[in-house]
């Protein structure tokens, strides 16, 4: 072989930093697992309504407590409301929520992080605001919070966003401390590192040492914080519904409804197990992805 | 040095360091650690300064020093006649291109998370505007210039061995065309065959680029091998600079003395012969330096007046600075 070809040939073999990832990501069975799951819930709550037309709110008297049939595949609650119906319309709540709350979360315990771990001056006054946060009682909060602004918001945003972005909001502003603290520790190691001190002698200036030094090394615990995230945003959720204070009863979620169907546990019991299972089986599909893709980001783990 | 009378490249004049040292509930200031302490030197352009002393002694802060990666407490390292410990910001970053630094540990020193291409290109993307081809072209000609395969450019650090990966820390510092390298023990942290390959290039690249080094080290024999001038540093401050040939053969101040008594005789017969001085005891705290002479708690030749007054830094002909009260009565 030629010089020339031997160049050519490197060239020609550049490889691009997402196909890696995704190489790595497919090879990674829990997290393929996880990424179909998640997907087909996704895809069946955002479709499910247009086949399945039951209005998830109309109450039918004469078929209430029905059983599984061709009409209610998964028969009706105690007012007669089409549990399937509800399922799916309470997934795209639940989704919802779980996913902006969660992106809030992220992007300020990640920015209190990154900030209070990067610059000395910071660190102080941003770590006692995350632990004043923690210090609150979370839930007599919130519910004080809700009390407070759901009427302002309701008559602002129209009932349903108002109340949507209320709830995603308060639980995004309450649940970003311990991603800030984990983010914090991470860059105070890796200020310190020799490769972020090169950066400096070569003069990046402090938002691309940021960006391109630090971010990138963090982005495990924070992979790890965000699966997590959406989990504890669906269960919170339902636990401020569960105390009326969240999302009206007509509007349902799956926290919602596994609390309003759980006194009937005993007659049937699928009623609220299986929107437990949905949560749960989101909760799962999420995490395993997080895994899969913390790993596939992973230069050092990539390829083996 | 020829005829000439060499140019100055960089001239470090009473340069301090200090951490200070809080403690406490209210984090009062209890003291200062004095990494460097009043240090001085010339630096020609295209020679190499090896800069040599123990573990602790305040190398390494005061390569940092220079290249303003610290803010020195006090002092002045002019670069080219011009001053830059004042400089800040955006001013400051401009003056970097000229220096750059060889790290230690070629671990810790690459981002395990960018490729080697886009290490090497971190410079080139801060300082310069490339298009993609005069980027990759430029990458390529460095990677041939310190000895690394082409094909490499899309591989991440962690694939490399401890030597590759100095070469590509080599290849990042290079990347601006600098006048003023500081290498920070290069060689410290690699096997003793690669040392030598390292040290090799870092010789090629001096005299293909005409660069100046500070070489930072303790390892005296590569020193010896690689440096044009020798300073001895302990416990802050400069103990004896001298000509390479000039201090390996009469080493003045009695810790240099010690220092290269300690050094390894490849001659077993020779090795028996030679008569080593041993240091006692530690180096005292840089917190709380001994009063007087720095080295008088160790010194084998110690006088009443070391304890209480501190030698004066002086020369003693053909470019031989030391500071020691014994050189002042011969």
């Amino acid at each position: 072989m030629t010089d020339a070809a031997i160049v050519e040939q490197g060239e020609s073999a550049h490889r691009s930093l997402w196909g890696d990832v995704w190489v790595q990501f497919r090879s990674h069975k829990g997290a393929m697992a996880g990424t179909i799951i998640f997907g087909l819930i996704c895809l069946l709550v955002a479709v499910g309504p247009y086949i399945h037309t039951i209005d998830a709110q109309y109450l039918d008297y004469r078929a209430k407590n029905a059983g599984m049939s061709w009409a209610h595949p998964l028969g009706t609650d105690n007012y007669g409301r089409d549990m399937f119906a509800q399922i799916l319309q309470g997934g795209r709540t639940s989704l919802a929520v779980g996913l902006t709350a969660m992106v809030i979360s992220l992007v300020i315990g990640t920015l209190v992080g990154v900030l209070a771990g990067y610059f000395r001056w910071l660190d102080g006054p941003l770590m006692r605001l995350t632990d004043l946060f923690l210090a609150l009682p979370l839930l007599p909060l919130l519910l004080v919070i809700v009390m407070l602004f759901r009427d302002t918001l309701r008559a602002a945003f129209g009932p349903e966003t108002g109340i949507f972005l209320l709830i995603v909001g308060v639980i995004g502003l309450t649940s970003w401390m311990q991603t800030a603290r984990i983010v914090r520790g991470d860059v105070l190691a890796l200020k310190e590192r020799e490769f972020v001190l090169a950066a400096k002698s070569i003069g990046t200036p402090p938002r691309r040492i940021i960006s391109r030094h630090v971010m990138p090394n963090v982005l495990s615990p924070i992979m790890v914080s965000a699966t997590l995230g959406i989990a504890n945003a669906i269960i919170t959720e339902s636990a401020v519904s569960f105390l009326g204070l969240g999302f009206p009863p007509d509007y349902p979620t799956w926290g919602q409804l596994v609390f309003q169907n759980q006194n009937f546990i005993d007659l049937h019991p699928e009623r609220p197990i299986i929107p437990a299972i949905a949560i749960s089986l989101t909760v799962i599909s999420v995490n395993f992805m997080g895994d899969g893709l913390r790993d596939a980001l992973d230069p050092r783990i990539r390829g083996r | 040095m020829l005829d000439e009378a060499p140019k100055i490249l960089v001239s470090v004049r009473g340069l301090k360091m200090h951490f200070a040292i809080h403690k406490g509930l209210l984090r009062r200031q209890v003291g200062t650690v004095k990494a460097v302490d009043d240090v001085s030197f010339d630096i020609y352009e295209g020679e190499t300064l090896g800069l040599v002393g123990e573990s602790g002694c305040g190398k390494s802060t005061a390569g940092r020093s220079i290249l303003r990666l610290y803010d020195p407490t006090d002092g002045v390292v002019e670069l080219e006649g011009q001053d830059i410990v004042p400089v800040t910001g955006e001013r400051l970053r401009d003056l970097r291109p000229a220096m750059q630094m060889i790290f230690q540990d070629p671990q810790a020193c690459l981002n395990p998370r960018m490729t080697v291409g886009s290490i090497i290109a971190e410079p080139l993307d801060e300082h310069l505007k490339l298009s993609r081809t005069e980027r990759r072209n430029r990458v390529n000609e460095l990677m041939d210039a310190v000895g690394l395969n082409r094909d490499f450019a899309n591989r991440y650090p962690h694939e490399f061995s401890g030597g590759q990966r100095q070469r590509i820390g080599i290849a990042r510092a290079l990347a601006l065309n600098p006048k003023f390298i500081v290498c920070d023990e290069p060689i410290a942290a690699l096997d003793v065959s690669i040392q030598a390959q390292v040290v090799n290039l870092l010789e090629d690249l001096q005299r293909k680029f005409g660069l100046t080094y500070l070489f930072i080290s303790h390892d005296l024999s590569m020193v010896r091998h690689l440096a044009t001038r020798v300073a001895v540093m302990y416990l802050g401050k400069i103990v004896e600079l001298a000509p390479r040939d000039a201090l390996y053969s009469a080493p003045m101040h009695p810790y240099t003395q010690a220092l290269l008594s300690a050094v390894p005789d490849p001659d077993p017969n020779a090795a028996e012969r030679k008569e080593r001085i041993i240091l006692e005891g530690d180096v005292p705290s840089p917190a709380n330096p001994p009063e007087g002479c720095n080295f008088c708690t160790r010194c084998a030749q110690v006088m009443d007046i070391c304890r209480k007054i501190e030698p004066e830094w002086r020369d003693h002909g053909n470019g031989h600075y030391a500071a020691c009260h014994r050189l002042g009565e011969a």
